[in-house]
């Protein structure tokens, strides 16, 4: 997957988890977190879809490149490379 | 009985399958309009059901909805349309003085079948099931909900007490009201059973899940070819406060509990006992200091199954076979709502109260001659003049039985 690609999967299991926020203009560079409501548990909510839909396991000492879209891409990037998107 | 002890019932809300609010519900009951419908269910054919379609969105977020179960989202929508209802000045409540008390049935079906059909899917790999499992499944969910939603601080528990829940989720919020624990309870019953296939498949094994080719005719308690249970959703929770608290505020008062019991049976698994029911509705009786002929009208919590309608007939009749007191059904109507049962059942009747009239029970083709009722109301309401007193069975598997003696409050 592209970055561009993986920026969608993510906004994607954006949608499900926070179904009332307008994710139109989110800001990349800033946390999600302080964007949106987001707890603990919306969070692993995302770990858990990229596991169910990409089988990668995200170790716990990793979590923190997952604050913003622009670090959570970053991290996703070389991990995700040969990987299509999921249908 | 000291005027503390007195607890009232001060607002009400609910979701049936054929009403999302009293209004609506008691205007259906009324025509005899029934909410049983056919319903998709996993690895079974279709089954028939008690569905509700209240605005799940009117008190919660899609978020909320989405992070919670069925039946936190039933007992929030209930808990606010009772609030609403009430009159209280929910900003000026002491929140820490609220206490909420709901009954079930079961909880944590629901959300344990959809996890292990999201894990099959992935070759059972525990890997990817849900964090959210424990949360959603612990019995406490539906009541926790609750306080989460209207940032109550009181004390909260569910009480489990099969099919009687919902009578056990007004007898405890009766009992906390009356330790001065705390001053509001929101009580109540709640289900979200329609939601797991378990339930229609053991009640099936049992060959106790009705059928009927009519969904509306498919529950028929009392009824010679009544075949089983309708499973349904729905929840019917109230505020309630003691007397003085409700006379002070100038609260409406939809009715006063005048007595209540709980018993077991002691018997059987699942099949009832008519001499423990029988025991349970005299024993409210002597606490509400009343006679069988002071009861102008029986809530039955019949379910249609064979044995269990004949046992509760044969109670009944034990205890008011020289009476003139009516007996009416509503689960022939919404099929049987489990931990809300007793509380719908309840509510659908108190308006009698104001105008006088028993709903029916529906699907009374051939009355079954084993049951003997001779005062059922049968098929269409009936006008009994004036309704002072209403009691409300609801008996459960385990032989659990729970029975609510309600007073018209006339000041």
């Amino acid at each position: 997957m592209t970055g561009e690609e993986i920026r969608q999967v993510i906004l994607d299991i954006l949608e499900r988890i926070a179904p009332d926020e307008d994710l139109s203009s989110l800001n990349d560079t800033v946390a999600f977190r302080e964007q949106m409501e987001l707890d603990s548990m919306d969070f692993l909510d995302i770990v858990m879809e990229l596991r169910k839909a990409y089988r990668i396991q995200i170790p716990e000492d990793d979590y923190e490149h997952l604050t913003s879209m622009a670090s959570t891409v970053t991290y996703l990037e070389p991990r995700l490379k040969d990987v299509p998107v999921a249908g | 009985m000291a005027l503390n002890d007195r607890i009232v019932i001060t607002g009400i809300g609910l979701t049936a399958p054929n009403g999302n609010s009293l209004t609506e519900y008691r205007r259906n009951l009324l025509d005899g309009v029934s909410g049983v419908v056919q319903y998709e269910t996993r690895y079974m054919p279709p089954v028939l059901a008690g569905v509700c379609d209240f605005d799940e969105l009117r008190y919660q977020t899609r978020r909320e909805v989405r992070r919670g179960t069925r039946a936190g989202s039933i007992a929030v929508y209930c808990s606010n349309e009772a609030i609403n209802h009430s009159g209280l000045d929910w900003d000026d409540v002491d929140k820490s003085r609220v206490g909420v008390y709901l009954g079930i049935t079961e909880h944590g079906n629901v959300e344990t079948e959809n996890e292990i059909y999201e894990i099959s899917q992935f070759d059972y790999d525990t890997k990817v099931w849900s964090h959210h499992h424990n949360p959603r499944t612990v019995a406490n969910n539906p009541a926790g909900e609750v306080t989460l939603n209207l940032k109550i601080t009181g004390p909260h528990l569910t009480v489990g007490a099969a099919c009687a829940a919902g009578n056990a989720g007004f007898i405890q919020a009766l009992q906390m009201l009356r330790l001065e624990e705390i001053d509001v309870a929101v009580a109540g019953g709640v289900s979200e059973s329609i939601h797991t296939f378990g339930i229609f498949a053991s009640f099936q094994s049992q060959g106790a899940l009705a059928t009927h080719e009519d969904p509306a005719q498919a529950s028929r308690p009392f009824d010679t070819a009544r075949n089983g249970i309708v499973v349904a959703e729905g929840g019917g929770i109230c505020t309630l406060e003691r007397l003085p608290d409700a006379l002070k505020r100038g609260a409406t008062i939809y009715g006063e509990i005048i007595g209540h019991a709980m018993n077991s049976d002691a018997s059987d698994f699942v099949l009832p006992n008519s001499e423990r029911q029988a025991e349970c509705i005299r024993l409210a009786l002597s606490r509400a200091g009343i006679t069988p002929h002071d009861v102008d009208l029986v809530s039955s919590h019949a379910t249609a199954t064979e044995q269990g309608d004949i046992e509760e007939a044969t109670a009944l009749k034990a205890v008011f076979g020289d009476t003139r007191t009516a007996v009416n059904n509503t689960k022939s109507f919404i099929g049987h709502a489990m931990g809300a049962a007793g509380a719908l059942e309840l509510l659908g009747n108190l308006p009698s109260f104001d105008d006088g009239i028993a709903h029916a029970t529906i699907n009374i083709e051939s009355p079954d001659p084993r049951c003997q009722l001779t005062e059922l109301v049968a098929n269409k309401p009936r006008d009994l003049g004036k309704v002072q007193r209403i009691l409300n069975n609801s008996f459960g598997m385990l032989g659990i039985n729970s029975v609510l003696i309600v007073e018209k409050y006339e000041g």
